[in-house]
């Protein structure tokens, strides 16, 4: 298993190179001058000599080039055009804010889709089966923006249960959960549809399998024959969609952010782009790739913990 | 193979391990029934290997899985008759004692030896996982018993692989494997779905050896399902035939090869491939009919070439040669 892990960080690097390359790319072919975009085309030319000073933009690409990835492997993403304060702390300050949603939303998803999609395909095409397959095509076809209002104006205007202004960083722990369960809400339901969705295919073939037949010969009771037997095989997938998840979460996290007026990456993005804060919408992107790749790397090593041929080969 | 005992005089004590009488199982099509397996009885004594002989879709597969009680829900049942293991009706009881005889009292290996057992869960859970069900065992008891079991079916260095995963067996392993499986809670009855097809010639003969050699020793009672007639001759005491659903020929193995009667037991020996002998192989001509389309009667009809008008009339199991135990199912060869 060391060996496995050890083997999956190294192969991360390649990756990450590639993607801050790409980066570093793709923030120097967008047409236009950045210190005109910054600064306005009635800055002076003084002023705009001074900015290019400031963001390095005089020297060569190649040196750029080094420059860049020399201060991102010192964990520095430079300073935001907009506020002048290190990018990093700005990041670490919402960081804790998106992660607690993912992992919320994370749970939300599982915990229910889970059950429902071994249930949808223990009563192939009887009701629950109807339920959960209508219910899912409804948690993908829902966009985020929609379901949060719907929401908010359900449980938080309506029945009074949560808060309208998000209290995310009030200090009161409970508070704090309390702010939380509306948007992992909203983000579960879109992972939940995934979710059932995986989890009723993986059953149906897993329960046509000859090993389950084998668990029935066994005289097992059939609540071991469908956890213990076919689901366990089914978890692969499961796990490769959450994995997908985690990249589509950072989407949708903006506007969930936005709706429930929650602090995170998300709705820094928004203010970068408001802002035009080019240096802090770069830096941005990095986090966010970091992020994915970290995503990556965490389900590659769930496969190897659910299925054991992962680990041998 | 190996010598084996008369039944009768074991089966005496305490009954037969296993028994169907008139057992029927159907497919359900909409408000359709086909019938797949027709009125069948046999009973297998301790130590006693019965062969189930037949080409695909003959149904006797679909016999094991009646007897286990593993038909795929909503899809096939049975029908009619009584199936009794070790005195238990397994027909009449509920669903929990079925259970509760499943893995214990009777065991199930399969085909596939590449499919049957779960690609997850380590081989020493897997074998000993029956008797943590069924006996109450803990798993720590569970595994020393797993390794023993392994050792017997020959599995090398059993202790060292108890936490191996199937992946890393050969396929002949495995099937030794799935034998320990079966036999974990020393059941009395084993039922043997073609459990050498999948595997090499050389492994198949190992495998058919050890199947012999436990059985010698639990006294089980063996129900072998097959098309090899090659296998049959070796390890089975008694062979019945089966064509479309209905046993078309029942007899002791040395009278069956001596004087295969029923004309589709004929002509399976002769479509068997031979290294001495004129002709070579003579395939039977014709298909299995569908479900749909079998004929009224006497099934084997629109192959047969002993066909007489009176094939329309599903003709009695009867006895040929004037020995009761080999019995025919044909107006034309049966004793008048």
């Amino acid at each position: 298993m060391l060996r496995f892990v050890i083997k999956r960080l190294l192969l991360a690097i390649p990756t990450l190179w590639a993607v801050l390359t790409t980066v570093f790319v793709l923030v120097r072919v967008v047409p236009g001058d950045p210190t005109i975009i910054i600064l306005g085309d009635q800055a002076s030319e003084a002023s705009r000599m001074e900015l290019r000073q400031r963001l390095g933009l005089g020297k060569s690409i190649l040196s750029q080039y080094f420059d860049f990835m020399g201060q991102i492997l010192h964990g520095d993403l430079g300073r935001s055009l907009a506020t002048n304060r290190p990018i990093v702390d700005d990041v670490l300050a919402v960081l804790p804010y998106t992660i607690e949603l993912t992992i919320a939303s994370l749970i939300v998803g599982t915990v229910i889709g889970i059950p429902l999609g071994v249930l949808a395909a223990e009563r192939r095409d009887g009701p629950a089966d109807w339920f959960a397959r209508i219910f899912s095509l409804a948690g993908v076809s829902f966009p985020a923006f929609v379901s949060g209002i719907l929401l908010l104006m359900v449980f938080s205007v309506q029945l009074r249960w949560f808060p309208v202004i998000s209290s995310a960083n009030a200090a009161d722990p409970l508070e704090r959960l309390r702010a939380l369960v509306l948007p992992s809400v909203n983000l579960g339901l879109l992972m939940v549809a995934y979710v059932t969705r995986v989890t009723r295919s993986g059953m149906l073939k897993a329960l046509g399998e000859d090993y389950v037949r084998t668990a029935r010969s066994k005289g097992l009771p059939y609540r071991i024959v469908v956890w213990r037997h076919a689901f366990r095989n089914v978890l692969v997938p499961i796990v490769t969609v959450v994995g997908l998840y985690l990249g589509v979460l950072i989407g949708n996290a903006v506007l969930t952010e936005i709706v429930f007026n929650r602090p995170g990456i998300g709705k820094l993005i928004v203010t970068a782009l408001n802002q035009r804060d080019y240096t802090l919408l770069q830096g941005l992107m990095v986090v966010s790739a970091f992020a994915i790749v970290v995503a990556n790397i965490l389900t590659d090593l769930t496969y190897g913990l659910v299925d054991p041929r992962v680990k041998t080969q | 193979m190996t010598a084996i005992p008369a039944p009768a005089a074991t089966a005496a004590t305490d009954g037969p391990p296993l028994i169907v009488e008139h057992l029927t199982t159907s497919i359900h099509v909409g408000s359709d029934r086909h019938d797949v397996v027709r009125d069948i009885s046999f009973s297998i004594g301790p130590r006693e290997t019965l062969a189930l002989v037949g080409e695909s879709g003959c149904g006797k597969s679909m016999t094991a899985l009646s007897v286990m009680g593993l038909l795929p829900a909503g899809v096939a049942s049975v029908t009619a008759g009584r199936i009794v293991v070790d005195g238990v009706d397994m027909t009449a009881a509920a669903e929990a004692k079925r259970e509760s005889m499943r893995g214990d009292r009777i065991g199930m290996i399969f085909q596939e030896p590449m499919t049957s057992l779960n690609p997850v869960l380590p081989i020493g859970f897997q074998v000993g996982e029956a008797l943590m069900q069924h006996h109450g065992l803990t798993r720590k008891q569970a595994r020393a018993r797993a390794c023993e079991l392994l050792e017997r079916v020959r599995v090398p260095a059993a202790a060292d692989r108890l936490d191996a995963y199937p992946h890393q067996f050969s396929g002949g392993m495995r099937q030794r494997v799935m034998i320990a499986l079966a036999l974990a809670c020393r059941p009395r009855v084993l039922i043997a779905d073609e459990p050498t097809t999948a595997l090499d010639v050389t492994i198949q003969a190992q495998v058919l050896a050890l199947l012999a050699d436990l059985q010698e020793k639990e006294g089980l009672a063996v129900l072998l399902i097959t098309h090899n007639l090659g296998v049959v001759a070796s390890v089975a005491d008694r062979v019945m035939v089966m064509y479309g659903g209905d046993v078309v020929e029942s007899a002791p193995v040395a009278a069956f090869f001596a004087r295969p009667t029923h004309p589709y037991s004929s002509a399976l020996l002769a479509a068997m491939p031979r290294i001495e002998g004129e002709g070579g192989l003579q395939p039977i001509p014709g298909q299995v009919p569908t479900l749909t389309e079998m004929p009224v009667g006497c099934r084997f009809q629109s192959r047969c070439p002993l066909r007489i008008d009176r094939c329309a009339l599903l003709p009695p199991l009867a006895a040929v040669g004037g020995d009761p135990d080999h019995r025919v199912r044909c107006w034309v060869r049966m004793d008048t």
